[in-house]
């Protein structure tokens, strides 16, 4: 638990008061209108709103929400600095533990951490936190010059971050506060890892990580592009000849998952990965103006296989691609969807169709190679299985075929060996993750930290970031005592 | 940015490109290769490594003009610049003594075989190469070869220099001449491979070949370059490029390579039309709206 002590709060208004205050909505592009294109879906508050949003916080004595962020954010201090009016204060406080904020004031699911421990949330609707983080963020953008960013006494340690995702990027911005000279590698051309290849324009949009990612530039962070580490130099060499104290592996979650059924080799077949990496690192949706092209979804039926945001950010893309029907099958209900409350909201509105409880046989050709249709069964729900969601159990004699001709396979990843496999002696689960301590994200290698996807499998941003932060601690610790 | 050290057309359409490139030289090994964007709006193109020098951190491409981006690329000069260069990617040629080796190369991909003929002239193996082209002029590497190689067969389609006819042809007379041919490495067009494949299944003799279907990332994570190896999805990045030819689908891989031929017909219609402008005298790029990718590319 929390046991800070609160300054007084200059919020006027009582308790009960703000207990019946609405919250306030985001405003969003009209569904008609962003379902043909990739601009941002919400357009964030305005100082107003997020004031008067700001002023529902109840200023719980024993803050959940900041108990519930895998990062710690300090909440309900920074929502009392938008009380005050100091929006750069607030934007200060957020910093303290989110190197981030734009990004997760956007892509966060707010309902599973803060927002979900929210107490207002008992009596109605929670404060909206995520929204007002977006809108602090977006305001130290316009109006903080990063030259007043105070860098701290170099410590002359060197630590090489791998993948330049959400864990690594966070691991990063905490270790160069600490003065540790900060290098991050990333095997793509651009910085981000994830949030460049695989959220796409409409709800993240590039110029916001490019952002984030020069504000970290200021603070002293090196950025090496087209390195693939495990390929173009090992851990050792790093270590050995290139002369890090430490290293931060944050790979991501690797390969695409198939599903193992015929005619998965087909055109118009794609695992998610490929999908949004063509759209969202290549701007595939700007082809011919560039070059990187994609089919033509024009008028056609087009499938996403899955219901996490992965699924969600593949199907509304191909909607806005010109799918003549778009829509998702997931083989539980919708119940079970690990996707964000609110994208499964913003997708209905759009247009997305949600086949639930069906799940594809096999995909069938059209006699030269490209997809046609997919052979489907559908599913009713049985005995909860190890992820505590209810199993889904096929019906018998309820195979249905469905014309398709893109269809986009989104039901999660496995691990990417290269690191792993050019490492000696770093361990690996038996499904090729990489083991780390828990609390302080040390592998079996000395100096070698791991965090994010490659250690837990697909998740999260925030929690890859939580991961990222508990490395960072782990690795001033070593740095700094020399102990392992 | 990386810089072109030397670049020089070495037959019709085929350049060589010298690239400073420090990491990737010291770490290649035969049979691996780079993915390349030339500019910001390009598209990611792999290409193999046809050799490294790692004391002077280059590495050597040989590129065929086909479409936009092989065109654009065949267009820089020493002194240019490509924009991103990452490798080496896939896994390494195996090099080992299997005795016999036949190397064969059809057109570019003379290139790509080139380095993994020396490793394994290195490991001990007699080294037979067969180099074919369309004609005379797209016979390339045939002196590198030669140092490379205890002999050398080179076929042409029109009879234009060497012999006249396929590269299997020869492989065929090799064969049934009585040698023993332990391996067979081809490199070349798709239907060159499987001309090869079904060749050599027939002579139960093992062969390689190095594919190289459409990429984007080269690390395994997108899964575009699946191909289909035994009735299994193998990824050609990772698990590859090099692949036992006799159990690849080559169909499929046929069918995936042509999914984006509109496209592509597209962007290369694009890309002459903004050459001709400009052989034309057009106003500058830099003076139009939008500007040209050629004008992008050289910048």
């Amino acid at each position: 638990m929390t046991t800070t002590t609160f300054k007084k709060s200059s919020n006027p208004i009582p308790n009960k008061e703000r207990i019946k205050m609405p919250r306030q909505h985001m405003p969003e592009r009209p569904p008609q209108e962003r379902n043909k294109q990739f601009k941002e879906v919400n357009l964030g508050y305005s100082e107003e709103l997020a004031r008067q949003e700001a002023l529902r916080c109840i200023e719980c004595a024993k803050p959940t929400c900041v108990d519930t962020c895998p990062v710690g954010v300090k909440v309900r201090d920074f929502v009392q600095l938008i009380v005050d009016g100091d929006y750069l204060g607030a934007a200060a406080k957020i910093r303290e533990d989110n190197v981030l904020p734009a990004i997760t004031g956007r892509v966060c699911p707010q309902e599973d951490h803060c927002e979900g421990g929210c107490l207002l949330k008992k009596k109605g609707e929670s404060l909206g936190i995520g929204y007002l983080e977006r809108f602090v963020a977006d305001y130290e953008q316009k109006h903080f010059d990063t030259k007043n960013i105070v860098k701290a006494t170099p410590t002359g340690k060197k630590v090489a971050i791998v993948g330049s995702g959400p864990s690594g990027l966070t691991a990063a911005g905490d270790l160069v506060t600490k003065g540790h000279q900060v290098h991050v590698f990333e095997a793509l051309h651009e910085i981000g890892g994830v949030l460049v290849y695989g959220i796409p324009e409409f709800r993240l949009p590039k110029q916001i990580i490019r952002e984030q990612v020069d504000y970290m530039r200021a603070m002293g962070v090196e950025f090496e592009t087209d390195v693939v580490v495990g390929r173009t130099v090992t851990i050792d060499e790093l270590m050995e000849e290139e002369g890090y104290d430490a290293v931060f592996i944050g790979t991501g979650a690797g390969l695409p998952q198939f599903m193992g059924i015929p005619g998965e080799h087909l055109n118009g077949v794609y695992s998610a990965n490929e999908f949004l990496t063509r759209i969202n690192l290549m701007h595939a949706y700007e082809f011919p103006n560039y070059d990187e092209p994609m089919v033509d979804f024009r008028g056609k039926n087009v499938a996403v296989i899955g219901g996490g945001n992965t699924a969600l950010d593949a199907i509304r893309s191909a909607l806005r691609l010109g799918a003549g029907k778009a829509f998702i099958l997931y083989r539980r209900s919708e119940a079970e969807m690990p996707a964000r409350i609110e994208e499964v909201k913003h997708a209905k509105e759009e247009g997305i169709e949600f086949q639930v409880l069906s799940a594809p046989l096999e995909f069938l050709d059209d006699g030269k190679g490209w997809l046609a249709a997919a052979r489907c069964q559908k599913m009713e729900l049985g005995e909860p299985d190890a992820s505590g969601r209810r199993r889904p159990v096929p019906i018998a004699g309820s195979e249905y075929v469905v014309p398709l001709s893109v269809a986009v396979i989104a039901i999660g990843t496995s691990a990417n060996p290269i690191v792993q496999s050019t490492t000696p002696g770093l361990n690996t689960n038996k499904r090729g993750y990489i083991v780390a301590d828990e609390t302080t994200q040390r592998t079996s290698r000395k100096g070698v930290f791991a965090g994010g996807d490659i250690v837990t499998g697909s998740a999260t941003v925030i929690l890859a970031m939580g991961a990222g932060r508990r490395a960072a601690a782990g690795i001033h610790e070593y740095l700094t005592t020399g102990n392992w | 940015m990386f810089k072109i050290l030397h670049a020089q057309f070495i037959a019709p359409g085929i350049k060589r490109f010298t690239i400073e490139a420090p990491r990737i030289a010291r770490k290649h090994r035969p049979g691996q290769f780079v993915i390349l964007r030339i500019y910001d709006k390009g598209e990611r193109i792999p290409l193999t490594i046809e050799r490294a020098d790692p004391a002077k951190g280059t590495v050597n491409i040989v590129v065929q003009s086909i479409g936009k981006t092989t065109n654009l690329l065949n267009s820089l000069e020493t002194g240019d610049s490509i924009l991103d260069i990452v490798g080496p990617l896939g896994k390494p040629s195996e090099i080992e003594k299997f005795g016999t080796v036949v190397v064969m190369g059809g057109g570019v991909g003379t290139a790509m075989a080139y380095p993994t003929a020396a490793a394994l002239r290195n490991a001990g193996n007699r080294v037979i190469t067969i180099i074919g082209g369309r004609s005379r002029d797209l016979v390339i590497l045939e002196n590198e070869m030669r140092q490379v190689s205890d002999s050398v067969f080179v076929t042409t389609d029109d009879g234009s220099y060497g012999e006249k006819g396929l590269v299997t042809d020869k492989l065929r007379q090799i064969v049934e001449n009585g040698s023993k041919v332990d391996l067979v490495l081809a490199v070349g067009p798709i239907p060159m491979m499987r001309a090869v494949a079904d060749m050599t299944r027939k002579y139960s003799i093992r062969t390689i070949v190095s594919l190289n279907p459409i990429m984007i990332d080269g690390t395994g994570m997108c899964g575009g370059c699946r191909v289909l190896i035994d009735g299994k999805s193998e990824f050609a990045c990772v698990d590859g490029p090099e692949f036992d030819a006799h159990r690849i689908d080559f169909a499929v891989l046929v069918q995936r390579n042509a999914m984006y031929r509109d496209a592509e017909r597209r962007s290369m219609e694009d890309y002459r039309r903004e050459l001709a402008e400009e052989r034309a005298g057009e106003p500058a790029p830099q003076a139009k709206q939008e500007s040209t990718c050629l004008a992008e590319a050289r910048r």
